[in-house]
């Protein structure tokens, strides 16, 4: 009974879903409360126990569709997918079936006869028999249809084809046959996505966060997004709400007498005067010229992922000179706006000391001594001035400036890399060049805002 | 676990009212709820599996409602919480009535003397003094506060603990004991058990994500904005005085205007505020100056006033099409 529902529950971790042994239990439980009948009524009872965000719920769709879409069987006949409906209908029949793949011929006779139902649960009992639950890559696929199809009696069906080659019903038997195999082929691939995708894509993204992400592959790019946000959404989370700290030792005489009010006022309970944290004000410059444009995606995207836990954000970007950029981001989502801000300045070669001296001209005012300037870029200026006193100008009057720098700390001042130079005015100077270390830094930066 | 007489026939009657998924559906639509087949569902398995519902979504869609719904079909008591920033458990759970306290052992004060004055040394006194002593905290002296009310309600409630995303994270550990067992434990008196376990629903408006240990014990729905057919039903079960015509015209149109990019969609509750004021305006359909003019019931920014207005003919015209066809 609880055969399918336990299979179910590896489908659905597998997508992606977290379901805990509690959850396996109330699901079974629930189950049994309402009956496998209402396809409808199952899939909702299911989705009410195992998927507990709305992008869980997705998630579960997909999966909940895929496993039981999974025991119909399409074939030229004219009663299409009629067994999909009972999920647990192909295990029995299957028992059955069995011994259909020694006989040779029964394949045939099916295949011939158009015997659907017969067809889909032989090929669920040799899928079973060939250990399809324990796919775990995609190259294996084709070893696997091929062990499902050996088991259903593949040989014998070749041998049969072979002696009626030339016959009518030989062709059919061999078209029957390509239909077969690319049956076969496309049960695997199901299990293949029910079972392996979790684990495939967990390692996937697990290398990603480590890899450089100057060298991200471009279709990789989605996945990225997905696991910035996720990152992103994370951090909100923990440092969104306002947080506040006692300053132990100082009475809150107000709160305190409230408090003890049922006691004439007698101190029993002493409550603290409390400091507010703040939450970071960031002021961004972001170098997208060709060699840190990639990066600076990704700054971008985690920054604004994270607005809830920022008080502030305004963001600029500059190549050979500096444009503001934050409205551009707060208006369109933002792979389209990096793309806008890609043609407006990226690009280019870069020059920081021009770059600079464009943001004190224009932005100077909006930095006050709560504001954090990170600066994005490997800093190199093509051997332009590279004006200094206006990052230290800068820093003087913020809070301090982070200097995030792709590179390794090795290259730094090598060829026209005017990084150590920039470096004494930075509060912090931190390689940046895998979304793992990006991570590590913004989570410093909500720690010890104060 | 041996209930009480009364409590096992109540049961039973409850087992009666959500025999099944569809005479669920139908019982929270006799008390005015028109309920989508995932929250009937919701509501029949949180009943079979004892389990609290979790119920998310956006502001308006009638989060709240459905608790009240729940409450009056059943005709359990709905005992209602509010959750906000610093929400603690002397005012959730319970207080002990400090000033009764005061007020009671100033009045024994004489008896007290009378009574300990026959003692001859102090052990004996205090030793007499100990017979009394857990008077002051007993049931008389307690405040109980709305979750020790649900608890202790004798023929079972309706819990409603609204914005949970709104407390504190320390606060949200505090509900898990009642959740999963509905019992709590009060340090001076012991642990409370529900006399009958409340049916208890929890509403999050997403501010933060809940955590994992609250959102494992509770069943999860995730109501959405209706679609037309749904919201028809809900305006024609709210609303009844608007006509058929009308209320076709409006719904669609309330639909068109989801579709566009504004900051706030219109939901539940401001569709049927909308209804409610066109009744009161005696419209007999949907005219675009009208519809300009009370625009502000069915959108709360006023960039989204500007950004809709514009489009009100077209999206009349679309109405008008759908609710012909529909």
């Amino acid at each position: 009974m609880d055969g399918p529902l336990i299979e179910f529950f590896r489908a659905a971790r597998s997508a992606g879903l977290r379901v805990s042994p509690a959850e396996s239990i109330d699901a079974v439980r629930a189950v049994q409360v309402v009956g496998w009948e209402d396809r409808c009524a199952l899939h909702d009872t299911l989705a009410l126990v195992m998927a507990k965000t709305v992008e869980e719920k997705r998630q579960f769709d997909e999966c909940f569709d895929l496993f039981f879409r999974r025991q119909g069987f399409r074939g030229e006949a004219p009663t299409p997918g009629e067994d999909g409906d009972a999920p647990d209908a192909g295990s029995p029949a299957a028992g059955e079936a069995e011994g259909a793949g020694g006989a040779g011929s029964e394949l045939g006779r099916m295949l011939l006869e158009g015997d659907q139902a017969g067809l889909a649960a032989a090929m669920e009992a040799a899928a079973q028999e060939a250990g399809i639950r324990n796919i775990a890559v995609f190259t294996q696929v084709n070893l696997f249809a091929r062990r499902i199809l050996e088991r259903m009696g593949l040989n014998a069906l070749d041998r049969e084809i072979r002696a009626l080659a030339g016959t009518p019903q030989g062709d059919r038997l061999a078209r029957a046959r390509e239909m077969l195999r690319e049956q076969a082929r496309d049960l695997v691939q199901q299990n293949l996505l029910l079972f392996a995708k979790g684990e495939t894509e967990r390692w996937r993204e697990r290398m990603l966060a480590e890899s450089r992400l100057t060298s991200i592959d471009r279709r990789d790019h989605e996945r990225m997004r997905i696991l910035v946000r996720a990152m992103a959404r994370r951090l909100a989370v923990q440092y969104g709400r306002n947080r506040k700290r006692d300053r132990r030792g100082q009475l809150d005489i107000r709160r305190t007498l409230r408090r003890n009010m049922a006691w004439d006022a007698i101190p029993f309970l002493t409550i603290w005067k409390q400091e507010v944290i703040d939450k970071p004000k960031l002021v961004v410059l972001c170098d997208v010229s060709g060699s840190v444009a990639a990066l600076a995606q990704f700054l971008l995207m985690f920054l604004y992922a994270l607005k809830e836990a920022l008080s502030g954000l305004r963001a600029f970007a500059f190549a050979g000179e500096l444009i503001e950029v934050s409205e551009i981001l707060e208006r369109q989502p933002i792979e389209k706006a990096i793309t806008e801000i890609m043609t407006k300045v990226g690009f280019g070669s870069s020059n920081y000391g021009n770059s600079l001296a464009d943001f004190s001209n224009g932005f100077l005012s909006i930095l006050d001594r709560q504001s954090t300037v990170i600066i994005l870029g490997d800093g190199r200026g093509n051997r332009t001035d590279p004006r200094v006193p206006i990052l230290q100008d800068i820093a003087n009057r913020s809070k301090g400036v982070i200097w995030l720098n792709p590179e390794p700390r090795t290259l730094w001042g090598t060829g026209d890399s005017d990084m150590l130079r920039y470096a004494p005015h930075c509060r912090v100077t931190a390689v940046c060049a895998t979304l793992a270390q990006l991570e590590r830094i913004i989570t410093d930066l909500l720690k010890d805002a104060r | 676990m041996s209930k009480p007489q009364g409590a096992a026939r109540l049961g039973a009657t409850m087992n009666d009212l959500l025999h099944s998924i569809p005479a669920t559906e139908d019982g929270l639509e006799s008390a005015g709820y028109i309920p989508s087949r995932s929250i009937a569902t919701a509501v029949y398995l949180a009943h079979h599996l004892q389990k609290p519902i979790l119920v998310e979504g956006p502001a308006g869609v009638g989060k709240t409602e459905l608790a009240k719904a729940i409450s009056a079909w059943l005709s359990l008591p709905l005992i209602r919480m509010q959750c906000y920033e610093g929400l603690d458990e002397s005012k959730a759970l319970y207080e002990w009535k400090y000033g009764k306290q005061l007020l009671y052992t100033q009045i024994l004060k004489d008896k007290m003397g009378a009574k300990l004055g026959e003692e001859s040394t102090l052990e004996a006194a205090v030793e007499k003094l100990h017979g009394v002593g857990d008077l002051f905290f007993s049931d008389h002296f307690l405040e109980p506060r709305p979750l020790l009310r649900a608890l202790r309600e004798p023929g079972g409630a309706v819990l409603l603990v609204d914005e949970v995303d709104k407390a504190d994270q320390e606060f949200e550990a505090f509900l898990l004991e009642i959740l999963s067992d509905y019992q709590v434990s009060i340090p001076e008196i012991g642990t409370v058990k529900a006399v009958v376990p409340p049916f208890v629903l929890l509403t999050s408006n997403s501010m933060r994500d809940l955590g994992d240990a609250l959102k494992r014990r509770c069943l999860h729905l995730h109501i959405g904005l209706p679609d037309a057919k749904l919201e028809g039903r809900i305006v024609a079960s709210r609303v009844p005085g608007v006509a058929e015509g009308l209320r076709r015209q409006l719904v669609h149109f309330v639909q068109g205007l989801r579709g566009l990019d504004l900051k706030k969609l219109p939901s539940v509750s401001e569709t049927l505020d909308w209804a409610r004021v066109l009744v009161l305006l005696h419209a007999r359909e949907l005219e675009p100056d009208m519809v300009r003019d009370t625009l502000n019931v069915l959108l709360k920014f006023e960039s989204d006033i500007e950004a809709a207005a514009p489009r009100v003919v077209e999206l009349i015209q679309a109405a008008r099409r759908d609710a012909g066809f529909g």
